[in-house]
């Protein structure tokens, strides 16, 4: 692991690593809340907000597509919960229809639209383009001292960096009103938190952590880390804190382990090309949670799927 | 039948929708002016008045959907009222928030959430503590002290999930206590558990009536009401009556609350005056 290792998958493992930790963190308690689907829904209406973006201003800069894709999400939690109230409808519907039907109004406005001269596809919005990330001017450890090739790396890495802070920031800094409006929701309104603004400002929280992830890893990772690294670590001890903990290591082994395998796993079955990193990423997740539900200490837990003892 | 009514000026047997409100007096740990709650369009609550005497344990009373538990929430702020006037102690709920602590019902929260015992207890010290400030030793004792009041002192690192139903309201018990508040409001602290645990839950209810604090706690079980309340408010989406339990809960009152939904069988175990 030398020279090679530095410049074509040490960046791309450091992004997939944060964009899964940026997404894991808030996906605890939105699994916590049973709002695990928001993840999801967010995750697919940034693709209309990136075409429109890129409509209004035909351009692919970082900037446009960021401010797109989080007017879509605002855009969603709205129609979300206005369908919620005056439709009727159960929350897990609403959100389905208003993800769904954006999405492929997304698709689209994509394909009547010529996007051919850039990048920015289905295929891209799906998987991201993880693999291309690398870091050209490094030639060795050495180069993470050199500022010549430290002004080079991938922009997608200081922004993942930058996003994965933020979450970490507000988790540690919200802790006690996540936890208390998460469990007792009754209970906290009679302390006089702002359980209302608690549980927008997760949301929004995702969908930063997800617009942030899409560009560079894609939406199925996002929607992986939202849900598998959580669930899994859920099963692994009864105690949020350590929880939270083991969603980070969890979405961290995923990211790691999901990218050598895309890298090199076909090589060692005899194959010659990688397959998509993202794909795997959010594969050796699901895997994680499986292997979880199955051998996991806490798995069999009072009302919850446990069968009668008696 | 009558003789009740005529002798109690706090009961409300008739309510009169032209009289005034009567004023607040700011000794009242709660009281209550014009609620009226509604989900959907049919009001659950309606145009309730009430005045919860300090000192005192009172019994909220009803049939099922009667509004007894909404009542409470509404007053508390945990869910939206349509209209009315709250005050704790004779000030706006939000400026009396650190007088009060509140049970609710034990099935309102998902009791597999990852957490201890403890870590619930020490959820009443929040308020206090802030958003960032240190829980420290003496936090701890203290959440500590208040599962031991409850009986559930050796339960402190237990997942909440792993205890019983009688445990869980128990914990929920501790919590309110550690609140160190004035006015305790429990929503059905009896319902579903053993007898164990009603003993311990009474047991401590009593204790805080000694410490001269105000309990109000919605009640399902008319059996037990005048063995562990000494007041009542009766309700059925209007307020029907309110007083000492020796003159506001009799046959009559009880009749226009529960309407035919009470079996005059039942009435008699009650040992009510004035039947």
């Amino acid at each position: 692991m030398g020279a090679e290792f530095v410049q074509f998958s040490l960046t791309p493992i450091l992004i997939g690593v944060l964009a899964s930790i940026a997404c894991a963190l808030p996906g605890n308690f939105l699994v916590l809340r049973r709002q695990a689907l928001i993840g999801d829904a967010i995750s697919h209406v940034v693709l209309p907000g990136i075409v429109v973006a890129f409509l209004l201003t035909a351009s692919v800069a970082a900037l446009p597509m960021l401010i797109g894709a989080a007017g879509a999400a605002i855009v969603a939690v709205i129609l979300i919960e206005a369908i919620k109230r005056l439709g009727r409808i159960e929350p897990g519907a609403a959100m389905g229809v208003t993800f769904t039907t954006l999405f492929a109004g997304g698709v689209l406005l994509l394909e009547q639209t010529d996007t051919s001269s850039v990048h920015i596809d289905v295929e891209h919005a799906l998987m991201g383009n993880l693999e291309t990330l690398i870091w050209f001017r490094a030639d060795g450890w050495g180069s993470l001292l050199d500022p010549v090739a430290l002004a080079s790396l991938p922009p997608e890495l200081p922004r993942m960096a930058v996003t994965a802070a933020i979450l970490t920031v507000l988790t540690l800094v919200f802790w006690r009103w996540l936890k208390i409006s998460t469990f007792d929701e009754g209970f906290a309104r009679t302390l006089g938190l702002p359980v209302g603004a608690i549980g927008l400002g997760l949301v929004i929280a995702a969908a930063v952590a997800a617009v942030a992830a899409f560009d560079a890893v894609g939406s199925i990772i996002v929607i992986a880390m939202f849900i598998c690294p959580p669930a899994a670590a859920r099963l692994m001890t009864n105690r949020l804190e350590h929880q939270v903990l083991w969603s980070v290591g969890f979405a961290t082994l995923s990211a790691v382990l999901g990218y050598v395998l895309a890298g090199y796993g076909p090589l060692w079955l005899g194959g010659s090309n990688a397959v998509s990193a993202a794909g795997m990423i959010a594969a050796v997740s699901g895997l994680i949670l499986g292997l979880a539900c199955l051998f996991a200490p806490h798995r069999a837990r009072v009302g919850v799927g446990r069968e009668d003892a008696g | 039948m009558q003789g009740a009514q005529a002798s109690e000026p706090r009961l409300v047997l008739t309510s009169d929708a032209s009289a005034s409100p009567a004023a607040i007096p700011a000794s009242a740990p709660l009281a209550i002016r014009g609620l009226t709650v509604s989900y959907g369009e049919r009001p659950a609550v309606f145009s309730v008045d009430a005045t919860f005497p300090e000192e005192a344990m009172t019994a909220i009373i009803g049939p099922n959907g009667a509004g007894k538990s909404t009542l409470l929430k509404a007053a508390l702020g945990v869910i939206p009222r349509l209209s009315g006037d709250i005050r704790v102690f004779g000030d706006p709920v939000d400026l009396a928030r650190d007088r009060i602590a509140y049970v609710p019902q034990r099935a309102s929260v998902d009791w597999d959430f990852p957490t201890t015992v403890m870590d619930v207890v020490l959820m009443g010290l929040y308020r206090r503590v802030g958003l960032l400030g240190r829980m420290t030793g003496a936090h701890r004792a203290k959440a500590q002290d208040c599962l031991d009041r409850v009986g559930m002192a050796e339960f402190a690192d237990r997942q909440i999930g792993q205890l019983s139903g009688g445990q869980q309201q128990r914990v929920f018990l501790a919590r309110a206590l550690a609140q160190d508040a004035e006015l305790y409001l429990l929503d059905e602290p009896f319902a579903g558990v053993d007898a164990a645990t009603e003993r311990a839950i009474i047991d401590v209810l009593k204790a805080l009536k000694a410490q001269r604090k105000a309990v109000i706690a919605v009640h399902h079980d008319l059996a037990t009401v005048r063995a562990y309340f000494d007041h009542v408010f009766l309700i059925n989406v209007r307020s029907i009556a309110e007083g000492p339990v020796e003159t506001a809960f009799t046959a009559e009152t009880l009749h226009a609350t529960y309407g035919g939904k009470l079996a005059a069988t039942h009435l008699d175990q009650l040992s009510l005056t004035g039947v």
